[in-house]
């Protein structure tokens, strides 16, 4: 298995399985990503990937330090504790809320090497 | 639908060595297309992942890869070293978005997979930091998606038998523990609790009443007097008057849109369907205070 660097990863959630998260911030934050030159991990739904208790949970709950793009983080947070896969206490998630700030708020967090509660 | 057959494909666009960076506008339009369609795409850049190996810990956990990039014309062949996951390329050379869909979706083939707007990820999810295990919830649902784990802890069990839009049982959890994500309102999508909300949503509904008396306060008085008590108090009729009154309220509120009640079940199984989760929920409970204290 390749051993990743340790920068925290970028998973962006699409919430395409309902609209609950606003187009123009989605799609703002994907745009952002997509014009950098990072690596970035995508999902189309943690809802519906949590239903189905999605394997790939496991690895991002167990991968290091990561940086989530969803919605509120006490609902992302116990979507991965209900597949069976908690995240990891402490300081190495970071959950940005894409339903509350704007699209630059969030970029500006994600590219941001550091990580912050 | 829900289901383990459902796993989507891993999809990769692979900018790394041996391909050409794929211009940004496209990159958006390929993601966007994949995304919204139910695919997982994760862009491996050159130099991502340490040693040169492009592949991350999350892809590898799919059984089936498709790795996508500009290859010029000649996709390689990619072996899983540890034989778990079947990797197969393409090469996208210029191709729009929608092609790369096609291109994907002709890959897939008949393979089952959930899809976005023909079925909506609907169930409970509990915030055990606030949960006190009070079994209100196991008690409310008659469609058996709540259940008890091996310690007598509330759990999801069925969450596919939840149903889609209604979020009445978050209302009758006293401490506003039951999260539905994709709810448009807080907190109940999860948005920090207030204590306002704690006061509003506070038994607004008397699930003791709904079940014809005071289930929790007997069970504690474990004595054969109020075993009787209670099995007289719970007098079918006024459960099923209470509970009625009480769904007719939900609704009001527009918390249980008009198709679920529409579709419940007949009265007596209701009363069947409340009267098991009752009984269930009081042996958690009985367990519970047995084997904690
Ligand atoms: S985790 Fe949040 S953003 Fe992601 S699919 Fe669920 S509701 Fe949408
Ligand atoms: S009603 Fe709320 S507090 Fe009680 S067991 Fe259910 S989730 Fe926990």
């Amino acid at each position: 298995m390749p051993e990743e660097s340790q920068s925290p990863k970028i998973l962006y959630c699409r919430c395409a399985y309902a609209q609950v998260v606003p187009g123009d911030v989605k799609d703002g934050v994907l745009k952002s990503l997509c014009d950098s030159g990072v690596a970035f991990e995508t999902v189309s739904d943690l809802c519906e990937m949590s239903a189905r208790q999605d394997p790939r949970l496991k690895s991002i709950a167990e991968g290091g330090p990561v940086k989530i793009a969803a919605c509120h983080p006490r609902a992302v947070k116990w979507l991965f504790h209900s597949a069976g896969v908690p995240l990891p206490e402490g300081d190495a998630v970071e959950i940005l809320n894409m339903r509350e700030e704007s699209a630059t708020g969030i970029t500006g967090k994600l590219f941001n090497r550091e990580l912050s509660q | 639908m829900v289901s383990d057959e459902a796993s989507p494909i891993q999809v990769i666009l692979y900018e790394g060595d041996g391909s050409s960076a794929v211009p940004p506008d496209r990159r958006f339009e390929i993601f966007s297309a994949l995304l919204d369609r139910g695919y997982a795409v994760i862009r491996a850049a050159k130099g991502s992942y340490r040693n040169g190996d492009a592949l991350p810990a999350t892809a590898v956990e799919a059984d089936r890869m498709l790795v996508l990039g500009d290859f010029g014309g000649d996709a390689p062949v990619l072996e899983d070293a540890g034989g778990r996951t079947a990797i197969e390329t393409r090469d996208i050379g210029a191709l729009d978005g929608e092609s790369v869909l096609e291109m994907v979706e002709k890959f897939r083939d008949d393979r089952p997979m959930n899809q976005p707007g023909a079925w909506k990820p609907w169930f409970p999810v509990i915030d055990y930091d606030r949960c006190t295990n009070c079994m209100q919830c196991l008690s409310f649902c008659l469609f058996d998606v709540y259940g008890v784990d091996d310690d007598n802890r509330i759990q999801v069990q069925n969450n596919d038998n939840c149903k889609t839009n209604c979020p009445a049982c978050s209302r009758v959890c006293p401490e506003v523990a039951i999260m539905f994500p994709k709810y448009s309102g807080g907190p109940i999508n999860g948005e920090p609790v207030s204590e306002q909300d704690l006061e509003r949503e506070k038994m607004k509904v008397d699930i003791s009443a709904l079940l014809g008396g005071d289930i929790y306060s007997k069970l504690r008085e474990r004595s054969e007097t109020a075993k009787s008590r209670f099995s007289k108090e719970r007098s079918s009729d006024k459960a099923l008057d209470e509970r009625k009154k009480c769904l007719i309220k939900l609704q009001g509120e527009g918390m249980i849109p008009a198709d679920v009640l529409e579709n419940l079940p007949s009265p007596e199984e209701i009363q069947r369907k409340a009267e098991e989760a009752a009984a269930k929920a009081q042996a958690a409970l009985a367990a519970a205070e047995g084997g904690g204290g």
